[in-house]
């Protein structure tokens, strides 16, 4: 069941031209715009819904979230 | 883990005494669905005294797109439909997109418009543009590249709606009296807390914008009645939301639609609570390609969403609730998302 309108953390792992950038969603690697958060380096974890990164995040903070997504959505 | 701290029985007791001491009887609606799955899965209406009730507003950007949506995308010939997955249950007048698609209509489900975009490098592609705010902005992101990349297989069917203006509706409707507002948490990572002001400053109403932890949420809830008195916008999220949201999104996504009324599933039109595309964009608007329009068909009547969803019924009122409606056959929308409040009343609160 996909969950439309959630956002979940992920790793930006790589910057990538024209303002793309792969994060690392737990272990599954994936190319999202960056659009939004132009100002996001390799390392920042970030705030993902629909292939987009909305907000960066502190790491503390996503993964507390994760852990609540796991949790909910087992 | 950190985590824990939201979950600490002890602590979570602690705050339910604090809301005991309150004594006024009130209306508090959550917002968004994940809010009312939460709430369900950790049993919070029980821990709650009577006199709070809590009730499941339109949530769901499933739950309130219109049945005429589904009828309209279901007509098309030749054409591929992109949408999230969520949508392929959703009833509409004669069926689903899911059941129209075993019969040879061409839907694929896609997780970002943008790989609704990749397809239609290949293939005559609609995309069908649903969500709330958070959804919104990379809709109109991918329509500029479109643009930019001049693809004209490619359109969207704009059916986005905006929060705001449904909070304001719902307040302005006679029959619930709100009292106050658990905001939704993913929507403010983009408009920002402050969007809400309005709602004290017009309507003396208080609103808390949460994240998705029982502590969270009863945070939330101890918050609304501190500030009966002095209603206010509280964010209890700031772990992602911030004050203004994120101006980029906003941007873009003001760039490419212009706010119009809009059609809710189980509420009728709300003025300035959708997006159309704007002129510049004109070519990539399915409306305008097709010829297709969105309007207000009756419901089956005896499905009582629209009761639902403004918060003047709970679920089991519904005389269809768990006996002809259910997961495996939702005769409503409410039903249809696992996080609609007649599913989350079916999972956790029969
Ligand atoms: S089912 Fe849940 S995630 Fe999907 S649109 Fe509805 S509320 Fe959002
Ligand atoms: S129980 Fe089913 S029919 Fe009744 S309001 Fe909910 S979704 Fe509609």
């Amino acid at each position: 069941m996909s969950k439309m309108c959630l956002a979940i953390p992920g790793r930006l792992i790589k910057n990538l031209d024209g303002n793309k950038g792969i994060v690392d969603l737990g272990g599954v690697s994936k190319e999202i715009s960056l659009a939004f958060i132009p100002n996001a380096i390799e390392g920042d974890w970030i705030i993902i819904h629909t292939g987009f990164g909305l907000e960066i995040m502190s790491e503390k903070d996503a993964f507390e979230m994760i852990n609540i997504l796991q949790e909910a959505y087992k | 883990m950190d985590l824990q701290k939201y979950r600490q029985p002890d602590l979570i007791n602690h705050v339910i005494d604090d809301i005991k001491k309150h004594t006024a009887s009130v209306k508090f609606m959550e917002v968004c669905g994940t809010h009312t799955m939460a709430i369900g899965k950790w049993g919070i209406r029980k821990l709650l005294p009577k006199k709070i009730k809590l009730i499941s507003g339109p949530g769901c950007p499933v739950c309130v797109t219109p049945s005429s949506v589904i009828d309209e995308l279901s007509k098309l010939k030749k054409v591929t439909i992109a949408t999230f997955g969520d949508l392929l249950r959703v009833p509409g007048s004669s069926g689903t997109l899911e059941k129209a698609r075993a019969l040879g209509l061409r839907v694929e489900v896609v997780y970002s418009p943008m790989e609704a975009l990749e397809l239609a490098k290949q293939v005559e592609t609609i995309f069908v543009g649903i969500g709330f705010e958070t959804t919104i902005p990379g809709i109109a992101h991918t329509i500029k590249i479109a643009k930019q990349q001049n693809v004209s297989n490619f359109s969207v069917l704009p059916a986005c709606k905006l929060v705001p203006p449904a909070l304001e509706a719902l307040i302005a409707g006679e029959e619930t009296k709100i009292d106050g507002f658990l905001l939704p948490g993913h929507v403010s990572v983009i408009i920002g807390s402050a969007a809400y002001n309005f709602i004290p400053q017009k309507y003396g109403i208080g609103g808390v914008v949460t994240g998705f932890e029982p502590l969270d949420i009863i945070v939330g809830i101890k918050k609304l009645l501190e500030n009966l008195d002095q209603p206010q916008i509280i964010n209890e999220y700031e772990r992602v939301v911030t004050k203004d949201g994120n101006k980029n999104a906003q941007a873009v996504m003001f760039e490419v639609f212009a706010v119009q009324d809009a059609l809710w599933r189980g509420l009728g039109w709300i003025p300035n609570s959708g997006l159309s595309i704007r002129e510049e964009y004109a070519q990539f608007d399915a409306l305008k390609k097709y010829g297709l329009r969105i309007t207000d068909i009756p419901e089956n009547p005896q499905c009582r969403c629209g009761d639902v969803l403004q918060g003047k019924i709970i679920p089991p009122s519904c005389t269809l609730f768990d006996k002809v409606c259910n997961p495996q056959n939702p005769v409503g929308p409410c039903m249809v998302s696992s996080e609609g409040s007649c599913a989350a009343y079916y999972k956790y609160e029969r």
